[in-house]
């Protein structure tokens, strides 16, 4: 038994032209066993940086609450929100520190500077960084996620086609693996105008 | 008895006896094996020149295993048997098919069910519609569902330890009225009038129990082993695709339905599921 694999989850990020997308599965399970289908694996930040969290649930969680409590902190010393740069180098180091007994999680950060800039950037779960240009995956259909986004990103989309293309590759992504889906949740950051929707995705 | 069947050298002594057995129980001392030219299994399996087989065979199966998550059901009512299964394959935790035909329809009164290794089953049961079609043209009468059961228990027990992977039921119609019996590949036979198979099957079972009656009618029945089939697909996460219902009477096998379950779910729940009370945004 893999406790990576335990829970089960599907997160995507991607980038566009000024803005970016994050979008996670619904399902909560143990095992082969589905709990609920209401379990979002994506947490905001702040209106312009959510941070997604693949693997073990109780440590995602965990997790959780400590950036939230970090980004408080950081708040209350700085006068400002951290830039996702910044909040991903502290999602790093955290996991780091706890190299040898990790946090089974997975992150996928997603967010856009001041000026619009979008900034995506996965790790695994030692913290180790990957920046990337176009899009992330994390979760337990990984191979199924980077084929369909290889194939359906385009760079420098606007945020509804953006939207489209991001909730088309989830879709398509979890119904290749049994330990993911039941629905959908994705959020588009832009700096004019940012959204979030529920995708209705096959309950199999 | 001409010629020796499922010819498996080292495993001569049992095989070839429970074969045997398997063909006199059936046929009533009859020899199949001349009537089919040949042994009943089409040719000889190769064996792997090792000293301890079985438990070499067992370890090969860990390495390959071709299971496939899987939910099947069936009952007795009324009026008929209903015979209610998934579609989906899974290697692990990934998807290979959702299209995967469960039930065989090894002649017009009889139906049999996939569960556990695709390959162990899918070929077992053509075997055992080849034994089946092979009864009836010696004997000029269709076969029982007691004794094509029983054919399959036979072929599993004269395998067993071999690593063999295989939960079937086998229902369908004979003179002495409807049948289902449940057969394994660790040669377990049973007769019942309610079954369910595979990694969703305590699912399904919830299901079944709660709304089965004997004095359903038809459409209450086939709706029950849709409903079955599809909560089972909902928390089975290996279990999943459409769910394919057949109807057994006096005249045979219908299939009745076959429908997705992404039609299915926002048909029961147009609303949302109550798993997912909470609004989600």
């Amino acid at each position: 038994m893999s406790i990576s694999t335990y829970n089960g989850a599907a997160i995507i990020a991607m980038s566009g032209k000024d803005c970016v997308a994050i979008g996670c599965d619904l399902r909560l399970g143990i095992q082969n066993q589905t709990l609920a289908t209401d379990f979002k694996k994506v947490y905001k930040i702040h209106d312009r940086l959510y941070l997604g969290l693949a693997g073990l649930a109780t440590d995602a969680l965990t997790l959780n609450q400590r950036f939230q409590f970090k980004h408080n902190m950081y708040k209350l010393r700085e006068e400002r929100n951290m830039k996702p740069a910044t909040f991903a180098h502290m999602v790093s180091k955290t996991l780091y520190e706890k190299r040898f007994g990790p946090y089974f999680v997975e992150p996928v950060i997603a967010g856009i500077d001041d000026d619009g800039t979008p900034y995506i950037t996965g790790m695994d779960s030692l913290g180790a960084m990957e920046t990337s240009k176009d899009f992330m995956v994390a979760g337990t259909a990984p191979n199924s996620l980077w084929g369909v986004c290889e194939s359906f990103y385009r760079p420098n989309l606007g945020a509804d086609d953006l939207f489209e293309t991001i909730s088309q590759c989830l879709l398509s992504g979890v119904d290749r693996d049994a330990l993911s889906g039941w629905g959908a949740v994705v959020y588009v950051i832009a700096k004019d105008k940012s959204f979030v929707r529920t995708l209705k995705g096959r309950m199999d | 008895m001409a010629s020796t069947r499922l010819n498996v050298p080292g495993l001569d002594g049992r095989c070839a006896g429970a074969s045997r057995a398997a063909a006199t129980l059936a046929l009533g001392g009859a020899d199949l094996a001349s009537l089919a030219g040949g042994s009943p299994v089409a040719s000889e399996f190769p064996l792997p020149a090792v000293q301890d087989l079985d438990r070499f065979e067992n370890n090969v199966q860990e390495l390959v295993k071709p299971e496939h998550g899987t939910t099947t059901l069936g009952f007795i009512f009324r009026d008929g048997v209903i015979i209610a299964v998934d579609s989906r394959a899974s290697q692990g935790s990934y998807v290979s098919s959702q299209t995967v035909k469960k039930v065989i329809e090894i002649n017009p009164y009889l139906v049999g069910t996939m569960a556990g290794g695709a390959a162990d089953c899918a070929f077992w049961q053509r075997n055992l519609g080849m034994q089946c079609r092979m009864f009836e043209l010696k004997n000029k009468k269709r076969i029982t569902v007691c004794a094509a059961s029983k054919m399959l228990a036979n072929t599993m027990y004269s395998y067993k330890g071999m690593g063999l992977s295989m939960g079937s039921m086998i229902g369908g119609w004979d003179p002495s009225g409807p049948a289902i019996y449940y057969v394994d590949s660790d040669g377990q036979r049973t007769k019942g009038t309610i079954f369910s198979v595979g990694s969703g099957s305590l699912y399904a079972y919830g299901v079944l129990d709660q709304g089965y009656k004997w004095d359903m009618d038809v459409d209450t029945a086939v709706e029950l082993g849709q409903r079955a089939i599809y909560h089972a697909q909902f928390r089975d996460a290996v279990s999943g695709g459409t769910c394919s219902v057949y109807h057994i009477t006096k005249d045979g096998w219908t299939k009745i339905r076959g429908n997705n379950h992404y039609d299915m779910h926002y048909q029961y729940y147009p609303g949302g599921h109550p798993t997912a009370a909470n609004d989600v945004i």
